[in-house]
Parts: C-alpha cells; sequence; structure tokens
C-alpha cells in the first residue's frame, strides 16, 4: 500500500489524470460506504421489528395504546411526543439563535466578537445528561411555580391543562431550545458573515438604517439561516437524555404543554433494556424505524424549503449564494 | 537492538510468571441492576481471595441479562423476577435460578404538612397508582390514617420511565392484592401506568418525588434510605401495618419455609407471616445447567458458595436482607445439579 504512494510524494512528477482518476474513485469508495452504512441500518431496523410490523401494520404509526403487559404497541404518543417538542423547541430556539448570530456577526465590537462565539460554542458542547441534570434541578422547579401561580382560567385552556408537576413538554421543549441554540446560531452566524460586505455597503448607500441593512443580509442569507434552523430541529429529534430526564415520560399525546408526555428516543432508551419477549422488542426496535423515517423525511423537506428558497433568489442575482448553500450541506 | 533486547526479557518473564497467569479465568454476566451494588461488591471482595479469578459484570436490566444468557454471550444471568415459561423453553439449555439476596420496594411520599409515616394497604397503593384514588384527603387514606391532617392536594404518581426489576417487584404485588390492578394494568418489568408521570432509575423516582408535592413513587428500600425520603407502612396479610427494614423483608424469605419450590422461582411478595413486610422479593442468579466452559463453571460454583455463606455479611451494610438459612441450605443441594 505505502509503496506506490511514497514515491509519488518525492517525485513531484506533475499531476496527471490518473491521480485525479484514483483520488475521485477514493473519495467516491468513503462516499459510498455512508450509503451502505444508511441502508444497512435500515435493512437491519426492519429485519428486526419483522414481527411487530407483521403483527400492527400500519396500525403501528396511529395506535395510541403502547401496553407491553398486553402486547399491544402503537407508536403514535411517541410519534407526537417527538415531533412537537422538537417544534416547540425550533419555535423558542429560532429567534434566539438568529438573534445571537446577528448580533455576532453585525453588531457586536470586535474584541467581543470572539469570546461570545466561543461562548455559544461552548454550550454545543457539554454534554446532554448534564443539561438534563440541570433541567431536573432548576428548570422543573422554576415550571412548577409557573404552573402553580397560573390564573385558574387559564389553566382551562386545553394548552395548560393537567397537573402542575413541573415535567413536561414545555421542561423538555425549554431544554431542547437550550441545547439547539448553539448549533443554529454558530451555523447562522458563519452564513451571516459569508454574506458579502457590498451588500451592507450597498445597502448604507442607499441611505438604510442599521435595522434595514441588517435585514438585507438576512434576506441574503436566507437560505443558510433556514438551514441551520433545521439543523437544530434535527438534533431536538434525536436527542434522548436531557429530555427523558425531564419530559415525564408518559406516553400519551396532548396538546397541553404542562402534561408529561414521552418521545421515540427516550422510549427506547428507557425500555430496551428490560424488553425480554421478542414481540415488545420488535416493537421497540420498530420505535427507531419510525425514527429514523421520519429524520430523513425532516431532512428531505428541508432540502426542499432550502431549494425552492435558492430557485426564488436566483430570480435576485447574489454572490454570496453558493457558500451559504455549502453551509447547510456541510451540516 | 536496545527494543529487541526489551522484547527478549519480557517474553521471558512471561515465560517464568507462567503458571500463575495460565490459570487465570475470566467469567462474564450480565442482568439486574438492582442487586450490582452486593454483586460488585462480592466480585472484588472474592477476587482479593482468589486473584485468579475475574468475574465481570455489567447490569444492563433483568430483560437484557435474560436474553443475553440465552444467546450465550455471557456465562451467567441476574435476574429480579423470574424467567417466565416461555423464556425458559426459549433457551437452548435449562436454566437454573439461585436466589442471593432479597431486596424491598416501598412506597415513597412527600405530602406537605404530614409528618406522621402514613399507612398503607395493598388495594389503596393500587387504587392510588392506578389514578383511582386522586385526592390526598380521600376517605380511603384518611380511614387508614386517623389524626393525620392529610391536604386536600392532588395526588401525584410517579413510576419508573425504565423497565425494571423494581416495578416488577411493585406490580407484582399489586396485582396479588387487587383484581383490578391485575386485570387493567399487570403484571411486568414495564407496564401502561394509567396515570403520573415517569422517572428513570430509582434515583429520577426519588428525586422526583422529592421535588414534587403531594407526589408518591416506589423505590427501593436502599434509595428511599439513602435519600432520607418519607416512606410508609404497608399492611401484611396478618393485618399489620409493617415498615421495610432488613428484619421484615427475611421475615417474608422465611415465610416460604417448606414450600419453596425445587427451582426457586418464588414470589414472596404479599407472603403470609407475622412482621412480614409484604412488598418484598429475592434477587436471582441464573445459570445453565450444563455450562459449556467447565472451568468457569467450577470456578462460578465455589464463588456461589462463598456468596451463600461469607458473601452475606456484606448485606446489610448495602441494604440488602440476607437469605433465611433454609434457602442457604436448599440451594447448596440444588449447586451440585450444575455438571461441571
Amino acid at each position: 500500500m505505502t509503496k506506490p504512494t511514497l514515491p509519488l510524494l518525492r517525485r513531484r512528477r506533475p499531476r496527471t489524470r490518473s491521480d485525479d482518476a484514483f483520488f475521485r474513485v477514493a473519495t467516491g469508495a468513503v462516499a459510498a460506504v455512508v450509503i451502505l452504512l444508511a441502508a444497512a441500518i435500515a435493512l437491519e431496523l426492519l429485519r428486526h421489528s419483522r414481527l411487530s410490523i407483521e403483527k400492527f401494520g400500519f396500525r403501528f404509526w396511529t395506535g395510541k395504546v403502547w401496553d407491553p403487559v398486553a402486547g399491544e404497541f402503537g407508536a403514535f404518543p411517541f410519534l407526537w411526543g417527538t415531533l412537537y417538542s422538537s417544534f416547540l423547541a425550533l419555535l423558542v430556539a429560532g429567534p434566539v439563535a438568529i438573534g445571537i448570530a446577528v448580533y455576532i456577526s453585525e453588531l457586536s465590537p470586535g474584541r467581543l466578537r470572539r469570546p461570545l462565539s466561543f461562548l455559544t460554542e461552548l454550550l454545543a458542547a457539554i454534554p446532554s445528561i448534564v443539561y438534563g441534570l440541570w433541567g431536573v434541578f432548576v428548570l422543573v422547579p422554576v415550571i412548577r411555580r409557573l404552573e402553580t401561580g397560573m390564573p385558574e382560567s387559564l389553566r382551562k385552556l386545553p394548552l395548560f391543562s393537567g397537573p402542575p408537576v413541573g415535567v413536561g413538554m414545555l421542561a423538555a421543549a425549554v431544554i431542547l431550545a437550550i441545547m439547539v441554540i448553539p448549533f443554529s446560531s454558530a451555523v447562522a452566524r458563519e452564513v451571516l458573515r459569508a454574506v458579502p460586505a457590498s451588500q451592507r455597503e450597498a445597502a448604507y448607500a442607499l441611505g438604510a438604517t442599521r435595522f434595514e441593512a441588517i435585514r438585507a443580509v438576512l434576506f441574503h442569507g436566507r437560505t443558510g439561516v433556514v438551514g441551520a434552523l433545521l439543523l437544530g430541529l434535527g438534533r431536538a429529534l434525536g436527542e434522548t437524555m436531557a429530555v427523558t430526564m425531564v419530559i415525564g415520560n408518559n406516553p400519551r399525546a396532548s396538546l397541553s404543554l404542562f402534561a408529561p408526555q414521552h418521545t421515540m428516543a427516550a422510549v427506547i432508551a428507557n425500555e430496551f433494556t428490560e424488553a425480554a419477549d421478542q414481540l415488545y422488542l420488535d416493537a421497540l426496535v420498530e420505535i427507531g424505524l419510525v425514527l429514523f423515517i421520519v429524520t430523513l423525511a425532516v431532512n428531505a423537506l428541508s432540502r426542499l424549503l432550502i431549494r425552492s428558497l435558492e430557485r426564488r433568489s436566483r430570480a435576485i442575482p447574489t454572490a454570496a449564494e453558493p457558500s451559504s448553500a455549502s453551509a447547510v450541506e456541510a451540516a | 537492538m536496545r527494543f529487541s533486547r526489551l522484547i527478549a526479557a519480557t517474553a521471558l518473564a512471561a515465560a517464568i510468571v507462567r503458571p500463575g497467569a495460565a490459570q487465570t479465568v475470566q467469567i462474564n454476566g450480565a442482568g439486574a441492576t438492582f442487586p450490582y451494588p452486593i454483586y460488585s461488591k462480592w466480585f472484588s471482595e472474592h477476587n482479593k481471595l482468589h486473584p485468579e479469578v475475574q468475574i465481570n459484570y455489567q447490569s444492563i436490566g433483568s430483560g437484557g441479562g435474560i436474553r443475553q444468557l440465552t444467546n450465550r454471550t455471557v456465562f451467567f444471568g441476574a435476574t429480579d423476577g423470574p424467567m417466565t415459561k416461555d423464556q425458559l423453553l426459549a433457551a437452548p439449555g435449562t436454566i437454573l435460578h439461585f436466589p442471593t439476596v432479597l431486596g424491598a420496594v416501598v412506597p415513597v411520599y412527600n405530602v406537605p404538612g404530614v409528618d406522621a409515616e402514613l399507612k398503607f394497604t395493598g388495594p389503596l397503593l393500587a387504587d392510588i397508582f392506578m389514578g383511582k384514588v386522586s385526592k390526598w384527603n380521600d376517605a380511603a387514606i384518611a380511614k387508614l390514617n386517623p389524626g393525620v391532617s392529610l391536604p386536600g392536594s392532588d395526588i401525584t404518581v410517579v413510576h419508573r420511565s425504565d423497565g425494571s426489576g423494581t416495578t416488577y417487584i411493585f406490580a407484582d404485588y399489586l396485582g396479588k392484592v387487587s383484581p383490578d390492578w391485575k386485570k387493567t394494568v399487570g403484571v411486568a418489568t414495564s407496564v401502561n401506568w394509567p396515570t403520573g408521570v415517569g422517572g428513570k432509575g430509582n434515583e429520577g423516582v426519588a428525586g422526583l418525588v422529592k421535588q414534587t408535592p403531594g407526589s408518591i413513587g416506589y423505590v427501593e428500600l436502599i434509595y428511599a434510605l439513602q435519600n432520607k425520603i418519607d416512606f410508609g407502612t404497608v399492611q401484611n396479610m396478618a393485618g399489620e401495618f409493617v415498615r421495610a427494614s432488613l428484619d421484615s423483608v427475611t421475615k417474608a424469605a422465611a415465610a416460604t419455609k417448606g414450600k419453596m419450590p425445587p427451582d426457586f422461582r418464588v414470589s414472596i411478595t404479599n407472603a403470609p407471616g407475622a412482621g412480614v413486610y409484604p412488598i418484598s422479593s429475592f434477587t436471582w442468579l441464573l445459570f445453565y445447567e450444563s455450562p459449556k466452559d467447565k472451568r468457569a463453571a467450577r470456578v462460578m460454583t465455589d464463588f456461589m458458595r462463598w456468596a451463600l455463606h461469607d458473601g452475606q455479611k456484606y448485606c446489610a451494610d448495602l441494604g440488602y436482607a440476607p437469605l433465611p438459612e433454609e434457602v442457604v441450605a436448599m440451594e447448596m443441594e440444588a449447586l451440585k445439579k450444575i455438571r461441571i
């Protein structure tokens, strides 16, 4: 293996077509591994959930009962919990992440820029179990106080019904939002920095205010910013540990922010070790399959969204588009 | 050059120590988390006596332990609930159960303004955990606890979110005392809880109960003691309200006297007799009757003899109740069944 490459480096012969071909094949092989891995995962998930797929069919997706004793398994409460908590997290995290990105890239004084970037990235490096612990000991009591302090009339709304336990959908959404912010803001910041200075200069030259200039910059990099948010959504969908510690783990789908609920990743982590009979095990693996499909679907949808944004923005000729798109690709 | 000399020296050294090294034996096991503290204590103490024996134990849960034992990826398994008939039939060989220690599950609660030890009956606990009794000042609770001023607040049920032997023991007890529980919820390591929130692990449940006013949950005795959470007494078959303690748990095991089945697969929840704590259980180690690895089998039967006698003295410190002597004698007999 080493023999052909060593003289190759030493001789410094001019680059040839065959080098290109070799490089293409080598990188292509690595890329193929990724596809093979994804296919292998899908296949294994299918194979190991056979019993449950045969028994429940499509009913598995809509079934609302999860009863390991009776052997009745439905994924809907978990599917709902995963999508609802991730969506809420995105709702909270989106504006904050964009705000951070705008401040760091457009408004902050130069000497604040680096420490601020460093600190937001530091948040991303905290293990999720630590977020979970913080959630249990700090966030949940705060939410419980909020719940008990809420006026009775508001508590009657379906959004706020349920006993004031503290753990539940709201706690999970807030934890997820905090975990998503560093990812989304870091990517969004890079996107905004990639917007050429000429755009800002042009805006100011036309007499735009600071706010209007920033709006122009955001508009320019909007595909990248949307990509940054969707990257965060991807993280929220799969997050397990921190969520299971604060969501209450009750498989009952509900609109209420205060109700304890459950997610797909959490139920696998919780119940896999003790699932002794085959159907139960297969149902848990099928939950994994559902999560896999949902993640794929969300990714595909976000690609479509970005592509349609790109197509529309092509009407207005811009220079920075490729870089913002590649930031999303990299994500 | 110097390197090769070093290698030669190492090889020589290895050759010299070989007689001892050849006998080291590594044994892998996996299973229940509940007895993990005492098992790891046992394995390390045993290793001090027999440095050549290394027993690795992964506490991955009873279900996982049974699965790995059935697939023969580990030499022994461990479980908090005896294997079912179906599970035994699915295994590629005969599997034997050996009780090792005893544990208890206690109802823990956090009721603001109540300092007294609350009394519960089995059916009342079942009704609370099914959501049928949903206020602390419910007549059913008040009747058992005269003189205690109970608040009118909602009861928040806290249960385990992960599959667990603790849940199995608790559900097994409730299933025995409440036909309704048996019918609607059932007995397993995870069940479809009609109400409440789930905490992960004993520590998760203990933590939630501690910080949620008006909550009730169930944890292993040791966690309630360590975390200093209030736990109630439970009425046994003799009609006494008994507080869980090492003594009252061992008494539950002694109640099997003369009635212990030869395969040790017995539930001792709601055991009869005076002074018995009703939510008690054995925990078991699982072995194949004719294991493939004979050397490991010899080592493990020796280990079991040690654990059943000398090992029992570590129980009290770690919050487990030791086995009654009668059970130990039966197990010593049963160990002979393992073909070594």
